[in-house]
């Protein structure tokens, strides 16, 4: 069948309709909005949805077509496809930028989440917004959103994946302050894009610095001599950057510190919660937020050059999975919680990156995608039944109202608490055991406490939630009700994936094939996890098991608290008050950066340069001062023209005896 | 016949249409204020028309296309010498997009004189035209001052608030700069065998302190242009009292006239003295962008918001000519184009909604966006191409500007880099201010969306800003050729080197001229 249709059509022009369709969704639902809206008609549901579903669904078959026909290669050759560059976009001096797209078993994995779990959300948005005013408005952004992560994702060049990167931050910006109204949603929209600009100057800056350093040597001309921003080019000449490598993957690694909210610039997605629920599964948690971990896994030949930046990614992870896992533990805002939790789980998975395990990263990236969006959408389902209320002190019980919700949220939990046989098990497990195997023991051990933390806080969600008693009013605990079918399926899929989703990835000391290790050895190579992995493998089942009861008995530990014993907590808040509210207020980390930062740069610019440099210093003394010069001449010499002949005749005698003075002297 | 005499007036005929457009105006009744505008709108779309023409025969190679020379003022070496190259061309392509635009733009907003308002409108095209087109040293002076009147009266007449003043200190500061311009002019005149033949002033065998001082005397005359900083302070002034129209020529086309002269006179004449100065005036253009970009952040007007963000965006241009290789230099030419259309868009947008509640202050806006949902698509659509989307036409002149810093000049590009997070601050701040939150104050409430003239005047510029953001190859094809001579001027090492970098097209202007003359 496939052969039919490739009859028709190439593969590779194929694969860019992958990228074309939600482009177009985009342009044809933002059209009709903004035409909508200046004539003040409502767009019609059913076409937008047509539109803003059918087009990434599409999309998404198209991706499976590509996987089919990759995998369906013969035995020994990499399933690898590159598209012809589809124009060349800048050609100058010795610069050359094409434009192509590159299917590898990375990119292909990406692509799949990205179409899939996008498609999946978009079908569940549905019903979320259905009575969303700006429905169509909506959909386009999400449209526009998969285009430029579809783009960062299959982009051949670090060009390509930036313009994605950036692009992805603007659809960002716009979904979080989707409802603009509202001025903090509008500011947290801001504070996103802003944030994440200050990584991508980090990110521009390791940009040039493969230029510059690529650039300065006289490669062997060939076709791609100029083309100094392409994977490829890059991979072959990497060993040109040696020397440079540590600075390069550090300023590349402040880019993905701002995408995937790391210290220190992890302080927009918490805000990002502001944004409509659906958006916070797909791009706050999915999706976008991964980006940093894809670039640095497509730059893994370089990374591997600089053991020091390795280190620097890795206990940045470390460090941040287990101080947002604190904050976790504190806050009551449902989808902040789970904006806490997104961020310790992106800290796994640079912890992953940085001790070399980047299939296990990514292999955690595809789980974390499956259970994030399950979760978030479960909060989403939650908050849509309340009215709005993401206050979890005023849930409740509500596993007897909804149970889909209900049940598949504990399923989610239960994966990113890392219980056997949920997705999260083995992807958190591939972590924690290759940073130990690695030699990283303190690694490990923040990791292995901060996985604690996890179970903890999730179960304290899912306790405070769906069991014990109701805390809302008994009208609204009437009004409560399940969501739509639309929203309950898209529920139940994930839950299945949730479970699944992790078996492709079973290690061989548990009889498993590990497949999706040795699916992406194409990239990533076999040198980095496999040596001596088979000794170890008694270690590991133990090491497994501790983490594992680890992680049971604080989430059984919280559920019973939580759900049972609600004033404990609240007691233990009291006793250690200090500490509660240190980590309940987020360590005032935003009022620190308010203070050093924020401010000092408003006064400065106001008080110092507005107000004195430019309408002082230049403008009264520099241009008025010569204005005020002339008229100080002016006045000197009309003072001499006095009109009384005397006075000249003094003038006159005056001048002769200088003159004589001069001459005789 | 005539079709072949105009083909070799092209440039002729966009410096000179306008003007016979004035005429026109001229013999026109005041009152007939339709066919006023409508002279005006045809004679700015027929130059349009003539540029799309000569296009087609511009072919972007080293040297001057579509000369054309004619002796003027025999006694004193004067011809009247047109001819372009890439960089030249694109700019007056950019003058004849916008100004169509411009004078849709006036349509309702000038309701005084409005004769007298499109006859200097035209006269100034011809000026801006015709000083990006000279060759000749004398007659490019003449275009310059041309420009320069009329925009004085364009302020000072159908501005707002302290238009006097501000007109004034334009003028002011602009005079300045010219007569010292003026006095390097005529002291290369004497000293090279009385030519304004721009060819011929390569060849002058200028000394070291001699080169330091002409480009300086130059140099302060486009850097007030520019603006360099610290002589930017007249153009928040200019900027904010001039009418839309004003505005969208002085940042769209009038800033250029700076950037343009460091290109074409400044930096070719005088090799050494670029290499003396450039430390400095890279400085001067970081400190641009920083101190640009933090005072605009500040600023409580809209307008004066997105003045200062000129000194900013211009400051990307300096350091990219600066730069001395081929990507700064061609970022630096895009970044002219691009600046001239988003930051133009920019203004058309704050004149819209000044039409319509005579206010520029941010304070008085917030949460618009609901109640003009396609006023505030297009305004958000310009501030993203204005802090440099990848994808809009922005990107592209930034990229390849801190790309080239980078590569020579290090820190500087390093430096230049803040100010990719500076524009997002300042312009996302105010976009958020103006469109978002809630519609509180009462008059907002009342606002009429955009209606299908002022959408026909945006959609040209956002089609150029995606285009160029996309495909920026066939602007930059016109460009390359020109951007190499350049490159190989302004670097060379001694004044004899310069007669073999001359083109075969600039040898044929010398001996024409020489021909002429004879």
């Amino acid at each position: 069948m496939l052969r039919t249709l490739y009859q028709y059509i190439a593969p590779q022009t194929l694969a860019w309709l992958i990228v074309a369709l939600p482009l177009a969704g985009a342009t044809i639902n933002g059209f009709y909005s903004l035409v909508a809206s200046r004539f003040h008609k409502h767009a019609s549901h059913s076409f937008t949805s047509l539109i803003g579903c059918g087009l990434p669904v599409l999309s998404f078959v198209i991706s499976l077509l590509i996987f089919v026909t990759l995998i369906g290669f013969s035995a020994g050759q990499d399933p690898t496809m590159i598209t012809g560059p589809l124009f060349q976009w800048v050609v100058t001096g010795n610069l050359t930028i094409d434009l192509g797209l590159k299917f590898d078993q990375l990119s292909l994995v990406m692509v799949l989440i990205v179409t899939g779990v996008g498609s999946l959300i978009h079908i569940y948005s549905m019903g979320y917004m259905g009575h969303d005013e700006g429905y169509a408005r909506y959909f386009s952004y999400l449209n526009l959103f998969l285009f430029f992560m579809l783009l960062l994702v299959l982009g051949d060049s670090l060009v390509l994946l930036f313009v994605g990167w950036e692009g992805v931050g603007l659809c960002s910006y716009l979904l979080i302050g989707f409802w603009f109204e509202d001025p903090t949603k509008a500011a947290a929209g801001k504070k996103a894009f802003i944030v994440n600009r200050i990584g991508d100057a980090g990110f521009l800056l390791g940009m040039f610095f493969i230029y510059a350093t690529l650039s300065s040597h006289n490669l062997p001309p060939t076709e791609h001599q100029y083309n100094f921003f392409n994977f490829e080019v890059i991979k072959h000449h990497s060993a040109y950057l040696m020397p440079v490598a540590t600075p390069i993957c550090l300023l590349l690694f402040l880019g993905a510190c701002g995408k995937s909210a790391q210290i220190p610039l992890y302080v927009w997605l918490p805000d990002a919660m502001a944004g409509p629920t659906p958006v916070s599964a797909l791009i706050h948690a999915a999706t976008m937020v991964t980006a940093g971990i894809y670039m640095i896994a497509r730059l893994n030949f370089l990374y591997v050059l600089s053991p020091t930046a390795m280190q620097v990614v890795a206990w940045i992870g470390a460090i941040t999975a287990i101080f947002a896992a604190t904050i976790g533990l504190t806050q009551t805002d449902i989808k902040k919680v789970l904006a806490y939790s997104t961020i310790s789980q992106l800290g796994y998975m640079f912890l992953a990156l940085g001790v070399g395990a980047f299939s296990a990263a990514i292999f955690h990236l595809m789980t974390h995608a499956f259970f994030k969006a399950l979760l978030f959408l479960g909060a989403g389902s939650v908050i849509h039944a309340m009215g709005g209320e993401q206050d979890i002190r005023n849930f409740g019980g509500l596993k007897e109202k909804m149970p889909i919700t209900a049940w598949t949220f504990v399923i989610g939990a239960a994966a990113i608490s890392g219980i056997f046989p949920f997705a999260g098990f083995f992807s958190k497990d591939a972590i924690l055991w290759h940073t130990f195997h690695g030699g990283h023991i303190s690694l490990w051990l923040i990791g292995f406490v901060g996985a604690g933390l996890t179970a903890f806080y999730m179960f304290r969600l899912v306790g405070m939630t769906f069991f014990g008693q109701p805390q809302m009013g008994r009208g609204e605990w009437q009004k409560v009700h399940e969501s739509p079918p639309s929203m309950g399926f898209v529920l139940l899929f994930l839950g299945v994936l949730s479970v699944i989703g992790g078996w492709v990835g079973i290690p061989e000391a548990f009889g498993g094939g590990d497949h999706f290790h040795h699916w992406l050895s194409g990239v990533f190579g076999k040198m980095v996890v496999h040596e001596g992995m088979e000794e170890g493998h008694a270690a590991e089942i133990i090491l497994t098991v501790v983490s594992l009861l680890w992680s049971l008995h604080f989430a059984i530990l919280a559920s019973v608290i939580y759900a049972q014993r609600r004033e404990w907590p609240t007691k233990m808040a009291e006793k250690f008050q200090f500490l509660y509210k240190l980590i309940f207020n987020k360590y005032w980390i935003d009022e620190l950066y308010d203070f050093i930062i924020v401010r000092p740069l408003v006064t400065l610019s106001e008080k110092v340069f507005w107000g004195v440099i430019d309408a002082k210093v230049i403008d009264q003394y520099g241009v008025h001062g010569a204005g005020r010069l002339m008229i100080f001449w002016n006045r000197c010499v009309t003072a001499v023209q006095t009109g009384v002949v005397q006075q000249y005749l003094l003038f006159f005698v005056i001048g002769v005896v200088l003159i004589l003075w001069g001459f005789v002297f | 016949m005539l079709i072949e005499w105009l083909q070799s007036h092209l440039l002729s005929l966009m410096v000179f249409l306008p003007t016979a457009g004035a005429l026109f105006i001229l013999l026109l009744p005041k009152n007939e204020a339709a066919s006023i505008k409508a002279t005006a709108l045809g004679f700015t779309l027929f130059t349009l028309l003539t540029n799309i023409w000569a296009w087609w025969f511009f072919h972007g190679l080293a040297d001057f296309e579509l000369q054309e020379t004619l002796t003027w003022i025999p006694a004193f070496n004067i011809y009247y010498r047109l001819g372009v190259d890439g960089v030249s061309f694109l700019l007056i392509t950019l003058t004849n997009f916008l100004m169509p635009l411009v004078v849709l733009s006036s349509w309702r907003e000038i309701r005084t004189k409005l004769k007298e308002y499109m006859f200097l409108m035209l006269i100034l095209q011809t000026g801006m035209v015709g000083t990006f087109a000279a060759l000749d040293l004398f007659l490019f002076y003449v275009f310059w001052e041309v420009m320069l009147i009329p925009m004085y009266f364009l302020i000072g007449v159908w501005g707002s608030g302290r238009k006097i003043m501000a007109a004034f200190k334009f003028i002011l500061y602009t005079m300045i700069g010219s007569v010292l311009m003026l006095v390097a002019i005529l002291y290369g005149y004497f000293k090279g065998g009385q030519s304004f033949n721009f060819v011929d002033w390569l060849t002058i065998p200028f000394g070291l302190k001699e080169q330091l001082w002409l480009f300086l005397a130059f140099g302060l005359a486009f850097a007030i242009k520019v603006p360099l900083f610290p002589f930017h302070t007249w153009l928040p002034d200019a900027h904010t009292e001039a009418p839309t129209a004003g505005s969208v020529i002085l940042a769209g086309v009038l800033l250029k006239m700076g950037t343009y002269g460091f290109y074409r006179f400044a930096m070719p004449f005088f090799p050494e003295a670029v290499r003396y100065f450039s430390p400095y005036i890279l400085t001067l253009a970081v400190v641009g962008i920083v101190y640009g970009s933090l005072v605009a952040m500040v600023q409580k007007d809209v307008k004066r918001l997105v003045a200062y963000s000129s000194v900013a965006h211009l400051g990307f241009v300096i350091l990219g000519l600066f730069a001395l290789n081929q990507k700064g230099v061609e970022g630096a030419v895009l970044q002219m184009i691009n600046h001239g259309l988003s930051t133009g868009a920019l203004f058309l947008l704050v004149g819209m909604i000044y039409e319509r509640r005579h206010t520029r202050q941010i304070s008085a806006y917030g949460g618009i966006a609901a109640k003009v949902p396609v006023y505030a698509f297009f305004f958000i659509f310009v501030t993203l191409s204005s802090i440099g989307l990848p994808g809009l036409n922005n990107f592209v002149g930034e990229f390849l500007v801190l790309l080239g810093a980078f590569e020579t000049k290090g820190i500087f590009g390093i430096v230049a880099v803040l100010g990719v997070v500076l524009s997002a601050i300042y312009m996302l701040w105010m976009v958020e201010r103006v469109f978002f939150g809630k519609l509180e104050h009462e008059e907002n409430k009342k606002l009429q969306d955009l209606g299908l003239r002022e959408v026909l005047i945006l959609v040209p510029l956002c089609l150029a800003m995606i285009g160029i953001g996309v495909y920026p190859k066939p602007i930059m094809n016109k460009m390359h050729s020109s951007t190499e001579a350049f490159l190989k001027l302004t670097m060379r090492t001694d004044a004899k080197a310069s007669a073999q970098l001359l083109t075969p097209s600039h040898q044929y202007m010398k001996n024409d001229a020489r021909i002429i003359k004879n």
